[in-house]
């Protein structure tokens, strides 16, 4: 026990300069961490949200919303259908508790011809969505009595969520690129979910604001029959039309026509600017040629009439078309702040979610209490350490200055592979560490004691520290194992801050074993050797 | 340079005497534990039930938690505490779960902002809607199960089915006092408390191991000694060990607690009353668990007589007192 092999030595040696070496990083701020020599690692730990500070935001995909859109969609298309084949029929109705779309056909011998159309629809809803052989996103069936039903199918349903989170994410992304932070997480959770979490962020509210708008721009036709007021108060809308709530400034709603002329798909760029007479701030967009071409055509057959601008179904302004907007581009003026343009252009940019995003967890630290909360733990760390060596010291003499110096390696190996990991330090992780410190000592101690007894039983001092060592070794491993299982458990299911004291107390674990076992007994080997005791000093 | 002894050298307690006090006090605890459960329940944080939590400091200096009261109170968000946080300028604001779904908890903090606006600093912000809330309760009960029977498998393993009995029976007790004391006191049970008590129980199983260990190389050594002085003679034999490992954690743990700041007050809490409660039960009711569950004697071969009844087992074994004992061959 108390003799190592060259490579061994050089091995534990090597191991713990590895330790000392990736955790300085850690000892310098990120300034003068620039200036240090290429060799030397520079990775820090990473500090979680709890201590940087920064929102954690977990959103959920409105699945209703998702389902409501699709089936509108189906519906249309099997309206178009029908009437391309002139197929004569009747209760178009759409049902989402059932995610249904059911129709009647008024002749039943057409029954066969509508069936046939009607599946075209559901290759044509699988083909273009989802690529390779998800045919099955509807089930078509005849119900009888001319009766056919349309049901999405629970795969054509996760296909559908999959594709609308993925392209969530990636509208997400955009918008939060805007904000310019540094590595901002954006990524699916579970099935439905977005977990966003941006570091070091201080606007929380803005950034939720832009996170959570769908983002759904239409260009409509302001309805000149009646003013909004009056339809409201009649209960009835003209045909065609409906009532927008306002948040221009000018109305608190206006009528307009259901039927948008443009809407943000046909956007290709939208800019923050400055109007060029009033110098106020404006949003310009420019429309795809498709989009240009209606623009265009709209507004010459309509000058002199005012539109509404839609987002997310309020109005933001509605201009008077003065001339024909022929060139494809616009601006938008709504008595924007500098900033409040810049959102809104970053928003029109980014494009639309596919359904709404809904906050389902929020957790957001300022960057001062994360501050705070890294001094108050460090420190407390500190006095832990400093009691616990003196502790140590006073309860084993020599040895515990063995135990205390492998101590200072433990920690080293701690921070240091934390570090090169790049796992995450969260406050509860700051605790794991003190907590390990305290008890990375318990493997000194187990082996400590069995010296002792094997000394008090009579054996020699070398006699006794080499069965001290290989005794306690089996205890060390037993009792570590266990805690090691439910450190394990905390990762697996612990999520955030907790995963973060998981990770550091097991890694506390491994070194602390590694530690007592090979760095102490490299001492008391080195000890043994050179000053041949007659007795344990312990 | 030698160290000085905390634990005497020799100790002789009879611990196992007490092994029938002991598993009465500790068995009324425990009692007490559920009838606290049930009656006044966990005071379950917002990882649990659900809800607003909102950490602030005025940026003024004193916060005048009357007038927030009052400002608050205005907004019609049901039941709100606020009380001050580690500082006078600093309060926690803890609103329950507005009805009506996820996107309702959002309106709180926006109404709460609207009230205070600029006058103080939003040091933590926390929203847990009802289907994320469900959730960690559910995996938060999970951890703590799996944890437990991961553990009974690991013991069952390495030992013997008494030993893994009697492990998570000491598991069981230090779980549910830690849970009796958070009812007891009130105290806040969030999510950082279930990790807590999973480092209990890698704990206070660290503790018990030890303590087995020895018992099960005792067990080897001494064929003929009574279980009784068995087991006493192995915690004794550990028993410095038990207590400057519990020390040294309780130091560190200590420290966090006094100085490592208000958030993670709860969590050095549950530890450190799990370290004191896991050090109690590896010795008082581990050990003793072992004499009335029965452990197989003879570790040299196969089979070989159970001792039910620990009376019966009348052979003498020499007195305890590590020098007096049988050397055993190296």
């Amino acid at each position: 026990m108390l003799h190592f092999d060259r490579w061994k030595v050089i091995l534990i040696l090597a191991i713990a300069a590895c330790g000392v070496i990736f955790a300085l990083p850690n000892l310098f701020s990120a300034k003068s961490l620039e200036n240090l020599p290429d060799w030397i690692p520079h990775k820090q730990i990473n500090l979680g949200l709890d201590l940087q500070g920064g929102a954690h935001l977990l959103y959920e995909m409105d699945q209703k919303e998702l389902v409501q859109d699709w089936l509108k969609t189906i519906r249309g298309d099997v309206r178009d259908a029908l009437r391309q084949e002139r197929i004569g029929y009747r209760g178009l109705a759409m049902s989402p508790a059932n995610r249904t779309v059911q129709v009647r056909i008024r002749d039943l011998e057409k029954v066969p011809d509508a069936l046939k159309k009607i599946r075209q629809i559901n290759e044509s809803v699988g083909g273009s969505v989802f690529t390779g052989a998800a045919g099955n996103t509807l089930n078509v069936t005849d119900r009888g009595e001319g009766v056919i039903a349309l049901e999405i199918t629970d795969q054509g349903l996760q296909h559908r969520i999959s594709a609308a989170i993925e392209a969530s994410i990636e509208t997400v992304r955009r918008r939060i690129d805007a904000f310019g932070t540094t590595e901002p997480t954006i990524q699916r959770q579970g099935i439905d979910r977005i977990l966003v979490q941006v570091p070091g962020i201080d606007d929380v509210a803005r950034l939720k604001q832009m996170v959570g708008k769908t983002g759904k721009l239409e260009f409509k036709l302001v309805d000149p029959s009646t003013t909004c007021q009056e339809a409201k108060d009649s209960g009835r809308t003209p045909p065609g039309t409906e009532i927008i709530e306002s948040g221009d400034g000018f109305s608190s709603c206006y009528l307009v026509q259901s039927r948008a002329m443009v809407t943000g798909e046909n956007l290709v760029d939208s800019q923050p600017g400055f109007d060029q007479q009033t110098n106020e701030p404006v949003v310009s967009f420019r429309f795809d040629t498709a989009g240009g071409r209606r623009f265009g055509r709209v507004t010459q057959t309509n000058v002199g009439r005012p539109f509404a601008i839609i987002l997310d179904e309020k109005v933001i302004s509605a201009p008077v078309i003065r001339e024909p907007i022929l060139g494809g581009s616009g601006q938008i003026s709504g008595r924007f702040s500098v900033q409040e343009a810049n959102d809104l252009a970053v928003l029109l940019r980014s494009g639309a979610l596919p359904a709404n995003l809904t906050i389902i967890e929020e957790r957001t630290v300022g960057a001062s209490l994360g501050a705070d909360s890294i001094a108050a733990g460090e420190f407390a760390g500190l006095i832990g350490i400093v009691f616990v060596v003196a502790f140590i010291l006073f309860s084993y003499g020599l040895f515990g200055v063995f135990a205390n110096i492998a101590l200072a390696v433990n920690i080293a190996l701690i921070i240091g592979t934390l570090s090169l990991l790049q796992a995450t330090l969260t406050l509860p992780g700051i605790a794991g560490i003190v907590l390990t410190i305290g008890m990375a000592v318990d493997a000194n101690v187990l082996i400590f004691e069995r010296i002792r007894e094997e000394a008090r039983a009579g054996k020699s001092a070398i006699a006794s520290i080499d069965s001290g060592y290989s005794r306690a070794i089996g205890t060390i491993l037993d009792a570590n194992i266990t805690t090691f299982i439910a450190a394990i458990i905390l990762f697996w299911l612990g999520s955030g801050p907790i995963r973060g004291f998981a990770v550091t107390l097991s890694v506390g674990i491994v070194t602390s074993v590694f530690t007592a076992y090979t760095v102490t007994r490299l001492m008391v080997a080195q000890w043994v050797r050179m000053r041949r005791p007659s007795s344990v000093p312990l | 340079m030698k160290g000085i002894r905390l634990v005497p050298d020799k100790t002789s307690i009879r611990f196992v005497r007490y092994g029938k006090l002991s598993l009465i006090v500790s068995g009324l605890a425990m009692l007490a534990s559920i009838v606290l459960f049930f009656v006044l329940d966990l005071n379950y944080g917002i990882d649990f039930r659900g809800g607003t939590l909102i950490e602030l400091r005025d940026k003024g200096g004193e916060a005048d938690i009357g007038a927030l009261r009052v400002k608050i109170g205005k907004l019609g968000l049901g039941e709100v505490q606020i009380q001050e946080f580690g500082g006078p300028s600093d309060v926690l604001i803890r609103i329950e779960q507005q009805p009506g779904g996820e996107g309702k908890q959002q309106r709180a903090i926006a109404a709460i902002k609207g009230a205070l606006g600029d006058t103080v600093d939003y040091r933590r912000v926390e929203v847990v809607g009802p289907t994320v809330s469900g959730e960690l309760k559910t995996s938060g009960a999970i951890a703590v199960f799996v944890a437990m029977f991961a553990v009974l498998l690991y013991i069952w393993f390495r030992f013997e089915w008494q030993f893994s009995v009697g492990a998570v029976a000491a598991l069981v007790h230090d779980v549910t006092l830690t849970i009796g004391i958070f009812c007891g006191l009130q105290l806040e049970f969030s999510l950082s408390i279930i990790a807590a008590i999973l480092t209990i129980v890698g704990y206070s199983l660290n503790d018990t191991v030890v303590v087995y260990d020895r018992v099960r190389e005792n067990l080897r050594k001494y064929k003929k000694m009574a279980l009784p002085e068995l087991l006493d003679l192995s915690i004794n034999e550990t028993l410095a060990r038990t207590i400057l490992t519990s020390v040294t954690t309780l130091i560190a743990l200590g420290s966090l607690y006094i100085l490592g700041g208000e958030v993670i007050r709860g969590f050095t809490f549950a530890m450190i009353w799990g370290v004191l409660v896991g050090t109690y039960s590896s010795i008082f009711i581990a050990a003793p668990l072992l004499l009335r569950l029965g452990v197989r004697r003879d570790w040299s071969g196969l089979g070989g007589a159970k001792v039910k009844d620990p009376s019966q087992n009348k052979e003498k074994s020499p007195p305890g007192g590590p020098v007096e004992r049988p050397m055993p061959g190296e």
